[in-house]
């Protein structure tokens, strides 16, 4: 089927605004963070004098060293742990006879849905008796706990569908459950566990509200909590801004790029079922 | 395969205790640090607490003030009328966006679409809340492209206008949105079988037609989850509108995620931050429950 001329190129004109529209508000912070600090930026050209010194100034004072680090071991403490326990109970939920199983699920289900500011101010009290409050722990355990109902809906969809003539042609060959479910599923199911670590790491990495609330210092924060704090200290000049929010926004950009196909396939097989 | 044919399937049929043990990190955590702290909102809400001192009990008085209190009022209807922009405007756009895609041939072109759309989903939502803050701002790109396409006198601040503010929010959220609903659409269209297609031109249905009778009634999966995420996100957004306006001016962007924040964590008042919060979890469900249940019409 070939389409007239003109609609063509409305297509590709209407595809071209949109693509504008997603990429623009992205290259107009590059093409800020490299104008000289202090001036008024030109709005979206390249600079003549690009002052990629802009980077290295935001990078010293917002103390990114110690938000990486402090971001690294967030997500350290949470994605293996979440994955773990998450993958365990989708099977278990999946493939026995959990007595109670189904309500466990559905208490799960609910999860899906409760915002993490229905629980933010008892959190916040609760961390503090136990005295975690500004510690790194404060966040992870409750993000771990947030992600639960998506890792379990997703790991029992997974495992539900899962063949089991091979889980059964194990079984009577003598080998254990833990044995079927680490040699044989585990293996099989990496696809949906290794979006789903994907999905993890671009949850906790972005995370804004638990590390603002229960984390006073703002090193101590994941890198998107700490530019909020950044955000108030350096609000004027401009240049810095935009230079640590593109710093900040690089490492999920990357993650991405390079797991963009089969993060997106994944995605949207889960988001089907 | 033959091997086990004719055998019953290796099931317990007694409650599989030992099995449990496997649910059990998974579900303590969760009650701990979901499932508890969610009951005690619910039991805070009913109490006067500053966080330091003795709370008081308050009977419904917390809840009633989500009715009175214009600050509630606000930001509830403030989430209500984001649902247009994170919802609506996404999933018409990406319905557009995504029949166009299609029709491209598959190349680098349609790929970098594609690409381009779906960043603003990955990056945090603090990064773009900065971004388009600075869109905004007097001397930002907005401001600049009116003036070059000679509308410079509408420019303004457009995040400190009491009628501007909400909406260039919400540009903010459709920015954010319009991959994931295009990206999904996109693959929903992909599954839904050609023949129907055919069938359908040669009934001599033209291709806005087609859209309505074969593609919207197949998309019906997805739209839904469109729907659910979108709204789900529209109802709770935080993150953009705290870096961007703080529900300023006045309480014109002021949503229930950045109110609880605000009652909570600056204001000390415990109960009314937790009510609000309820409030808003009761809401999520109230209309996501409903929207599921399209799913599974026919």
């Amino acid at each position: 089927m070939i389409s007239p001329l003109s609609e063509r190129v409305s297509r590709v004109i209407i595809l071209l605004a949109l693509a504008v529209f997603g990429i623009v508000p992205l290259l107009s912070l590059l093409s800020t963070a490299l104008t000289p600090q202090g001036s008024l930026p030109p709005g979206l050209a390249w600079p003549t004098d690009p002052q990629w010194q802009n980077f290295a100034d935001a990078w010293s004072a917002a103390n990114f060293l110690a938000l990486l680090e402090s971001s690294c071991l967030i997500v350290l403490g949470v994605v293996p742990i979440s994955l773990a326990i998450a993958s365990l109970a989708g099977y278990a939920l999946a493939q026995f006879r959990v007595p109670g199983g189904p309500t466990i699920y559905i208490l799960f289900l609910i999860g899906l849905t409760l915002p993490a500011e229905s629980l933010i101010t008892p959190l916040y009290y609760d961390l503090k008796s136990l005295g975690l409050l500004g510690s790194q722990l404060a966040v992870i355990l409750p993000e771990i706990a947030l992600l639960m109902p998506f890792g379990v809906f997703w790991m029992r969809a997974h495992f539900t569908n899962t063949e089991t003539a091979l889980t059964e042609a194990a079984t009577i060959d003598g080998a254990s459950r833990w044995q079927t479910f680490t040699r044989i599923n585990l293996p099989l199911a990496t696809p949906a566990w290794s979006a789903l670590a994907i999905l993890y790491f671009l949850a906790t990495w972005n995370q804004y509200l638990l590390p603002l609330v229960l984390i006073s210092d703002p090193s101590k924060r994941t890198m998107a909590g700490g530019l909020g704090a950044f955000q108030g200290q350096y609000g004027d000049n401009i240049q810095l801004l935009c230079a640590g929010s593109l710093i900040i926004i690089t490492p999920s950009l990357i993650v991405f790029l390079v797991f963009q196909r089969s993060f997106v396939r994944a995605l949207l097989a889960g988001a089907v079922k | 395969m033959g091997i086990v044919s004719g055998q019953p399937r290796i099931r317990r049929r007694h409650p599989d205790w030992h099995g449990l043990l496997w649910v059990l990190p998974a579900l303590v955590v969760y009650t701990a640090f979901v499932l508890y702290p969610l009951l005690q909102s619910v039991q805070y809400s009913f109490y006067n607490w500053d966080g330091v001192g003795e709370a008081t009990w308050a009977g419904l008085a917390n809840w009633e003030s989500l009715f009175t209190d214009p600050e509630m009022l606000h930001a509830v209807g403030n989430a209500f009328a984001l649902i247009v922009f994170y919802t609506v405007v996404p999933i018409l756009l990406g319905l557009l966006g995504a029949a166009l895609i299609r029709q491209v041939r598959p190349g680098p072109f349609g790929t970098a679409t594609r690409v381009a759309l779906f960043v603003p989903q990955v990056i945090p939502l603090v990064g773009a809340g900065i971004a388009w803050s600075w869109l905004y701002s007097q001397t930002g790109l907005v401001n600049q492209f009116l003036a070059w396409i000679g509308l410079g006198s509408l420019g303004r601040a457009w995040l400190g206008d009491f009628t501007f503010a909400l909406p260039a929010v919400g540009v903010i959220g459709i920015w954010v949105m319009l991959g994931f609903c295009t990206i999904l659409l996109l693959s929903g269209m992909g599954r839904i079988d050609p023949s129907l297609y055919e069938a359908a031109r040669l009934d001599g249905a033209g291709s806005v037609a087609e859209f309505f009778a074969v593609t919207l009634p197949g998309l019906r999966q997805e739209i839904v989850v469109c729907v659910t995420f979108t709204i789900i996100a529209a109802l709770t957004s935080f993150d953009i509108i705290q870096v961007s306006t703080q529900g300023g001016p006045g309480y014109q962007t002021l949503v229930p995620g950045v109110d609880v924040y605000r009652l909570a964590f600056l204001d000390q008042h415990l109960g009314q931050a937790s009510a609000l919060a309820i409030f808003l979890t009761l809401m999520v469900l109230a209309i996501i429950i409903p929207v599921q249940q399209l799913r599974r019409v026919r």
